[in-house]
């Protein structure tokens, strides 16, 4: 966990906004389930108003909007900056765009792609040969 | 009629210890860079409120009930693990940035903490830890007799 460098990336490719504020890529995991794809993204001070899941495409695009209070007073000591979050990702056609869930909670971004029906794994039967 | 050749070079000569003393310094400057400082997770921020600090650090995706909070004098420890997602069978990784496993990390604060009425909040994946200042630890106007 140390070795890691903690600082948020900014995501500087992501489009100029009318909001003055950062925009940093969220951390993610993504791993592969039989049926699915999961994606799992650190975005603190995001809920379920704030975030936003399109699919254009075949570019997956999630981003946060972080709105949190920051306590009033001067800043004593700094180590990490608040902004937006954005990241994009490209699908393969083995998702089924239609079913993909998203759920937050505790400022992390579930998402579940599941996998088209033609993509999953399939038993063969084998019968015997004569 | 005076050399003005000769009025430049004794400039120079005048801006010697000048020089020297900008390159040691530009050399302190960029000793560090490239080296990171053994970073601490997680990342705070603090602010001052009221005669209070505010500690605020991003740790998303935690059981705030399994959050470890403890301030002794001037010290406040948080600890806790963020949950590790072992794949079960058939499950395999394709990218893997998220912080994961055990933390923990004590910061210094500039007074003695009133730890009976320290507060703390978790909020969208940031905790907010409120620190007041201990009374006996205010400073004291002395009435002069």
């Amino acid at each position: 966990m140390m070795e890691k460098d903690l600082q948020k990336t900014q995501n500087v490719a992501a489009a100029e906004r009318i909001r003055n504020v950062k925009t940093f890529v969220p951390r993610v995991d993504i791993y592969e389930t039989k049926n699915s794809l999961v994606l799992v993204a650190d975005m603190p001070g995001v809920d379920e108003t704030t975030v936003d899941v399109e699919l254009e495409k075949n570019v997956l695009t999630i981003a946060g909007r972080v709105e949190t209070e920051k306590p009033t007073g001067g800043m004593l000591y700094s180590e990490y900056e608040t902004g937006d979050y954005e990241r994009a990702f490209t699908l393969s056609d083995e998702i089924d765009r239609e079913k993909i869930a998203a759920t937050v909670k505790n400022g992390v971004l579930r998402l579940e792609l599941p996998k088209a029906e033609k993509a999953r794994p399939k038993k063969i039967a084998i019968t015997a040969a004569k | 009629m005076i050399n003005p050749g000769l009025w430049r070079v004794r400039r120079v000569y005048d801006m010697v210890p000048q020089m020297l003393q900008l390159q040691r310094e530009m050399n302190r400057l960029f000793s560090d860079a490239g080296h990171k400082t053994p970073a601490q997770y997680p990342a705070v921020n603090i602010w001052e409120k009221d005669g209070a600090a505010v500690v605020a650090a991003e740790l998303p995706g935690l059981d705030p009930d399994k959050l470890d909070i403890t301030v002794t004098g001037d010290a406040l420890t948080i600890a806790g693990s963020a949950p590790v997602e072992s794949p079960a069978e058939g499950e395999t990784y394709l990218r893997q940035e998220r912080e994961t496993g055990p933390f923990q990390r004590t910061i210094s604060l500039p007074f003695q903490v009133d730890a009976q009425k320290v507060e703390a909040s978790y909020d969208r994946g940031i905790l907010y830890v409120t620190l007041p200042r201990a009374t006996d630890d205010l400073p004291k106007k002395i009435k002069i007799g």
